[in-house]
């Protein structure tokens, strides 16, 4: 390939019609907290890997219906599933629960 | 002899007041300027949170009018005092003198089309919420055609200094999530998504439609005020806004955009406010004495205020009000 001395970079925003509703429905079916999150960060704040590694549901759980499902693995992958982020959740969602479909949804892909 | 009451505006306000004083055996005078009572509740389909149908609320608050003398397709021409009563003059011809005067002249819709960057009379598939009842309403719209990806904007003319609208409108939040339900249900391979900026569920049962929507419905909220949409060959939307929960941008090809249309002060409660002397605030809606005690009551003495010529106000909020200004109204003329 020519070197013209400069490149491209892709672009960053979030297409959402590329978004694999499948995946969403499917994680949605077994664990509805994909959809009930209301993003108040409770979980992040209380999380005992987030210390040391950027580990959040809420961003993973954004990240998921955003479409960045590699995000969303790496987001969690830090877990330790300790389950204090179930204990603060206000919508009650079982996120240990939620974090290991995420991650054996995506595993199994 | 019985007291005159003249009430200006023929909206949920307007009559829940008129039917209230009637029974107190006063003479109501309830003037209208369209060709029926019931204002936007008439053009309404369904109401929050459950999706109650509007019909039979608008037919329970005309049918308690009693002997109220409805003045319809009346315009106000003139509304002055004379001494301590009142006198109005209508474009019917119709002139009344009275005791006390209530005003209930509500709210206009934000016109959508002024923000011009959402297209609304412009491209093909953007309607208001006011679209979407008459929608389910009346069954048909040629812009509300099978869509398969749905967006739903809040905060259209609200809380937008540059559209000149700082308020909250307080309705449009359960509203859209309200529609965002029904457009699902109506269409129920469709993707929706809402754009809010704050999600204001304040009333009872309204954290309950939102938590239905999200769960039942699959409603996918994005926290982000859409920016610009632009239409393309094959009369699709292109939407562009910001996920602000990642902070990253965001776009989205969409078949249907509504748009939450907001409150803006009525411009029949301007022409009448003018007349009469009421001053109204810096957000153009009518003052009452003050925001807690004095709500119902104004600078004048003998004229009321109730419902959303003081302020965006759900219906229960319009109905309390128009009570307590009916039982305000029998107090003051018990005194005079």
């Amino acid at each position: 390939m020519i070197d013209f001395g400069f490149y491209l970079t892709p672009s960053s925003t979030i297409d959402l019609d590329k978004v694999d509703r499948k995946a969403v429905d499917d994680l949605a079916r077994a664990d509805s907290g994909i959809r009930t999150c209301i993003a108040c960060g409770s979980c992040t704040a209380s999380c005992t890997a987030g210390v040391f590694a950027d580990t959040s549901v809420r961003q993973a759980i954004l990240s998921v219906l955003n479409g960045r499902n590699e995000k969303a693995r790496e987001l969690l992958s830090s877990c330790m599933l300790c389950g204090k982020c179930m204990m603060v959740c206000p919508r009650g969602i079982n996120t240990r629960h939620l974090i290991l479909s995420i991650q054996k949804y995506f595993d199994g892909q | 002899m019985a007291k005159n009451i003249i009430i200006i505006g023929g909206g949920p306000a307007g009559m829940e007041a008129s039917a209230r004083l009637d029974a107190l055996g006063y003479t109501v005078f309830l003037v209208e300027k369209e060709k029926a009572l019931g204002g936007h509740l008439a053009r309404w389909d369904r109401l929050f949170p459950e999706g109650k149908p509007a019909g039979p609320v608008l037919d329970s608050l005309v049918g308690n009018l009693g002997n109220t003398k409805v003045l319809l397709e009346s315009d106000v021409l003139s509304l002055n005092r004379l001494g301590d009563s009142f006198r109005i003059s209508l474009s019917s011809g119709v002139s009344v003198i009275a005791d006390a005067v209530l005003l209930t002249t509500g709210f206009d819709l934000f016109e959508a089309s002024k923000k011009e960057e959402y297209g609304y009379g412009i491209y093909d598939h953007v309607v208001t919420n006011a679209d979407v009842e008459e929608f389910f309403r009346t069954g048909g719209d040629p812009r509300i055609d099978n869509p398969q990806r749905i967006g739903l904007v809040h905060c259209v003319g609200s809380r937008d200094e540059k559209a000149g609208c700082r308020n909250c409108s307080k309705v449009c939040c359960a509203t859209a999530v309200k529609q965002a339900c029904e457009l699902k249900a109506k269409f129920p391979a469709a993707t929706v998504y809402c754009f809010y900026m704050d999600l204001r569920m304040f009333g009872r049962g309204y954290e309950d439609l939102y938590l239905k929507a999200q769960k039942e419905y699959g409603i996918r909220f994005i926290r982000g005020r859409v920016s610009e949409v632009s239409e393309r060959i094959d009369k699709t939307l292109q939407i562009k806004a910001e996920d602000t929960l990642s902070s990253t941008p965001l776009r989205v090809t969409l078949d249907l955009l509504v748009l939450m249309a907001g409150m803006r002060p009525s411009r029949e409660g301007t022409k009448v406010a003018k007349m009469i002397h009421l001053a109204t605030g810096d957000d153009g809606f009518l003052s009452s004495l003050d925001g807690f005690g004095g709500m119902q009551a104004t600078s004048i003495p003998g004229l009321f205020v109730a419902g959303a010529a003081t302020g965006p106000k759900t219906l229960p909020d319009t109905i309390a009000e128009a009570r307590a200004a009916a039982s305000l109204i029998h107090e003051y003329l018990q005194k005079s």
